[in-house]
């Protein structure tokens, strides 16, 4: 399956983790509601899952996510680090649509990227994530349910904010094609 | 500044078992308190991580910083469960024993005190082996045990470059905060919610730019010394399995093992004292 990261894909995954792991730790913006965070860590594993693509976006948010738990709480919560990963392959697959690298993020793309990271987060966390939490740990049904369609929530609005402001600051700093000019 | 955990070099039996070793341990163990939901297999596996934790040598003041988090977060979560769902252990137990009458469905039964307690102790058989893997294991060993274990080694050498790269970033993150902040921007709870989620940007921003910048750098680097030109490769700080890592080996798959038979072979993952 590994055969064809390329070497700036490895890096990537690896930079991408460790940035995932100081956001998740030191970054997070707390709210009123104990142990609810808006969580900055999403909005960046978008930027890197456009940037890079789908397999480097789900391995970061699996590697990041594992390490964070582990470095933070010293073990590892399996149900939201699997989503985590997912969530980043789901941001990924708007990588095909949105040509980040030519510098065009504009309106059409913020569409298409908010589209994509909404279903996404829907999926993750109000389906995937209670159904692992139900598996793995026997919670009841709609504590997790609850848990999960908060976080998606909360999710969805710090990446549609910081997301798309993080990508869209990104693009200026691409060049655009056909941005030369021939001297008159 | 609040740290997070990392390698502690001591000279202790679990410091010299192979990484490889420490890693399957740390799965199966992972899998095994996943799997089961039986109380005294649970019971079992936490004072037995408990008595590994002791031959490790490591301080219990080196890691309480952790624990602390984690029993805050249990509690919360506790309540949580209690809260939406008083009666989840009569629903799995079938019976129900009433202690205390209180208002509507929030009647406290024996059954859901004793669920609970099995959800706590799920997730606390799990830390003092995690935290000692953590701690125990180099890192640049860790990403020679991951290749060993069939994971290829240019994924093992993202998790390495991760762990690596995680004191820089932690390092830089705080200078751009201090820098922003001297500037005057806000991340306290003074500020309104929507502001500080500007006010998080400006920090979070330039990390992020200067990091897309070393990802180029690093790369370069590897490329130029011929990563990835070769099927497999060698590690430096790889251990070969001595005596003593069969003996660790052996004993983690004889308590999986049984682990999974006490649980699996009344058909249920739940022991069920109240029947």
């Amino acid at each position: 399956m590994n055969k064809g990261l390329s070497v700036r894909t490895i890096v990537a995954i690896g930079i991408g983790a460790a940035v995932f792991v100081v956001l998740g730790r030191f970054a997070s913006i707390p709210l009123w509601i104990p142990n609810t965070n808006i969580e900055v860590t999403y909005p960046f594993l978008a930027l890197m899952s456009v940037i890079f693509g789908p397999v480097a976006g789900g391995l970061i948010g699996l590697i990041g996510h594992a390490l964070k738990d582990l470095l933070m709480y010293g073990s590892i919560w399996w149900s939201y680090v699997i989503v985590s990963g997912l969530v980043g392959v789901g941001f990924g697959l708007s990588a095909k649509k949105i040509n980040i690298e030519s510098g065009i993020f504009g309106k059409k793309e913020i569409l298409i990227f908010n589209g994509y990271q909404i279903v996404t987060h829907a999926i993750g966390w109000c389906l995937i994530a209670p159904i692992l939490d139900i598996l793995i740990y026997a919670e009841p049904a709609n504590k997790t349910f609850f848990q999960g369609i908060s976080i998606a929530i909360l999710n969805s609005i710090a990446v549609g904010v910081l997301g798309t402001l993080f990508l869209y600051a990104y693009s200026k700093t691409r060049s655009k094609k056909g941005s030369l000019h021939m001297e008159e | 500044m609040a740290a997070l955990l990392g390698y502690i070099e001591r000279s202790s039996p679990i410091h010299q078992l192979s990484g490889l070793t420490k890693l399957i341990c740390f799965l199966l163990w992972s899998f095994a308190a996943m799997l089961t939901y039986d109380t005294r297999v649970l019971v079992f596996l936490l004072f037995f991580s408990i008595i590994v934790f002791r031959i490790s040598k490591i301080k219990w003041q080196e890691v309480s910083f952790v624990i602390i988090l984690i029993l805050i977060f249990l509690l919360i979560n506790n309540i949580a469960i209690y809260l939406f769902s008083p009666q989840e252990g009569v629903k799995i137990y079938g019976t129900n024993h009433v202690l205390l009458e209180l208002a509507g469905r929030y009647d406290l039964t024996l059954e859901q005190l004793f669920y609970q307690m099995n959800i706590t102790l799920k997730y606390l058989a799990i830390i003092p082996v995690a935290l000692l893997f953590l701690v125990t294991t180099d890192p640049s060993e860790l990403a020679a045990s991951l290749n060993k274990i069939g994971i290829s080694y240019r994924l093992s050498y993202s998790i390495t470059l991760a762990l690596r790269y995680i004191p820089d970033i932690q390092r830089e993150f705080h200078l751009i905060s201090k820098a922003q902040q001297a500037r005057g921007v806000d991340l306290s709870k003074n500020e309104k919610l929507w502001r500080r989620l500007k006010n998080a940007a400006a920090i979070i921003l330039p990390l992020v730019m200067s990091s897309l910048d070393k990802i180029e750098t690093i790369s370069n680097a590897m490329e130029l010394r011929g990563f990835g030109k070769h099927k497999r490769r060698t590690w430096y700080s790889f251990r070969p399995l001595k005596k003593k890592d069969y003996i660790a080996l052996l004993i983690m798959i004889a308590i999986f093992s049984a682990a999974m038979a006490i649980t699996f072979y009344d058909g249920s993952r739940f022991y069920n004292p109240f029947l």
